[in-house]
């Protein structure tokens, strides 16, 4: 019986699993693709854009690594949010009590639990596991959430960690990185002669030019690509996360709420501080920017967070659910 | 949960483990020959009522079902300041046994009709001849126990903690990690 109270999204799920097989494709053409254009090169003679790749891949994997292994403290150092205890205030205190029940409820270890001085509502998890994943909320947050709607904000953030959805987003990002630096070092080798030497060195061979090239739209398709599919996951991650979270607490509507409240609050806020938050903006609970609503044009498609009303849809069957 | 569950983002809500706490008539023996901490005779189970009728439904049941049973007192029902709903009964101190029934009532009730995973925690209430105060915690997601011993002012008695947590080793499963022991202020039946 519990079973069919909390049945899965199967659709979702469905979704879900396709853009991962999607870009998981991407990445296995884009492989193919260098591969090919290689080997064709060697054939000519020369090796300059294998180097290329090869440091392109090495820098994607390093910086991909330091995102994921340091995810938690780059997060807290963006957003200048301080680790508190429960001793230290009665907002802390409030904010360690409802995370120690939620983590009861969702047996899950505790992660940190910090505060980000800003006025700017919103929340954000990141940290590679679990157990180093640190909770964040804004001091708006606090200030402007009602207890329910500030568990509902917070029972999200646990899904996030829950889904490892930093670890999830690191490898899905990984593609467009190292696809981002190829056409970067292409188009550099291009301009600062890498290509001119491969030329002269072989004057038979007009094989050099058109490689760098090559590689250069390979990159651009890919990165093309992986970014619209990576949006697409993290905008389906969000709608899991909201899910999950609302299925918590049994109280979808006091998350519905505390949307409607956290993104009508942003659209009214000073623009400077929320180009300062974009970077994070992954692993907010909403998106920082003020964009116009009900747009179903490239914006939707560029966004890290479904609209809205989407959200406030998917929801609104959770709570029938629930009822049923 | 499953890598492929992980992966997707397919978390589902955690079943409660309700048979442990059967162990806790015996603990309330070790920790009255140990430590002279008596039962008070009152528990409470602590839940998370969601929204819509079906819960509101069940709710109801286990109250009338509660209400004929053989408690000393009528059941309580408060709820916190975190959003929790808390049912207390109360038995004379003697009768753990009735109370640990009696709330196994509620969890089997509330699981029956599929909100087994809305259940936080269980307390039972001890108190020692000098007034100190001390509530054994059950998780239901985890099965395990934990003291908690509340002083004035939030503040909380370690010392006799770590005491019973030595104590009830053998008769009941406690909390290895304690940053799960969190503190539950002022609840209701301590």
């Amino acid at each position: 019986m519990a079973r069919t109270r909390y049945a899965t999204d199967r659709g979702l799920i469905a979704r879900m699993g396709v853009t991962m097989f999607l870009l998981g494709l991407v990445f296995v053409a884009f492989v193919l693709a260098l591969f090919f254009v290689l080997t064709y090169n060697q054939r000519g003679g020369s090796g300059g854009s294998g180097g290329l790749i090869v440091i392109a891949a090495l820098i994607g994997i390093g910086s991909a690594f330091a995102s994921y292994y340091w995810s938690d403290k780059i997060a807290l150092r963006a957003s200048g949010a301080r680790l508190v205890s429960p001793g230290d205030s009665a907002a802390a205190a409030r904010l360690h009590g409802t995370v120690d029940r939620l983590c009861a409820l969702a047996d899950m270890p505790k992660p940190r639990v910090a505060i980000a001085p800003t006025q700017m509502p919103n929340a954000f998890a990141t940290g590679r596991s679990s157990k180093v994943a640190v909770l964040c909320a804004t001091q708006g947050l606090l200030d402007r959430l009602d207890p329910d709607e500030l568990e509902g904000v917070l029972a999200h953030e646990m899904s996030h960690v829950a889904h490892k959805d930093v670890a999830v987003m690191t490898v899905a990002s990984f593609l467009g990185i190292v696809a981002a630096l190829l056409v970067r070092f292409a188009f550099y080798s291009e301009l600062f002669g890498g290509g001119g030497r491969g030329r002269s060195n072989n004057g038979n061979n007009q094989g050099a030019l058109p490689v760098i090239l090559i590689v250069m739209l390979v990159g651009i398709v890919v990165y093309a690509i992986s970014f619209l599919l990576i949006r697409l996951l993290s905008r389906y991650r969000e709608l899991s996360a909201d899910r999950s979270g609302a299925l918590l607490t049994g109280k979808p509507s006091s998350l519905a709420s505390a949307l409607q409240k956290v993104t009508g609050d942003m659209a009214r806020i000073p623009t400077r501080d929320l180009r300062a938050a974009e970077p994070l903006n992954a692993f907010y609970f909403a998106p920082a920017f003020s964009k116009g609503r009900g747009q179903i044009t490239l914006s939707s498609l560029f966004s890290t967070h479904p609209s809205l009303e989407r959200r406030l849809a998917e929801l609104a069957k959770v709570s029938q659910q629930l009822s049923r | 949960m499953g890598f492929l569950d992980t992966i997707l983002g397919r978390t589902k809500p955690v079943a409660p483990k309700l048979d442990a706490l059967f162990a806790l008539p015996s603990a309330a023996v070790t920790l009255q020959a140990a430590m002279d901490l008596q039962p008070t005779g009152s528990g409470s189970v602590c839940f998370r009522a969601t929204e819509g009728r079906a819960f509101r439904d069940i709710e109801k049941d286990v109250r009338e079902l509660l209400e004929m049973g053989s408690g000393t007192l009528p059941v309580e029902v408060s709820s916190d300041s975190y959003g929790f709903t808390w049912l207390v009964c109360h038995h004379t101190s003697d009768d753990v046994e009735g109370l640990v029934t009696d709330l196994h009532a509620v969890n089997s009730s509330l699981e029956q009709g599929g909100f087994g995973p809305q259940l936080l925690c269980t307390l039972v209430g001890f108190r020692s001849p000098a007034g100190r105060r001390l509530g054994l915690v059950y998780l239901y997601k985890r099965g395990t126990f934990y003291p908690f011993a509340p002083l004035g002012g939030e503040r909380r008695d370690s010392a006799l903690e770590m005491q019973v947590r030595g104590y009830l080793g053998d008769d009941l499963k406690v909390e290895p990690d304690l940053g799960r022991w969190f503190p539950v202020w002022a609840a209701p039946g301590l």
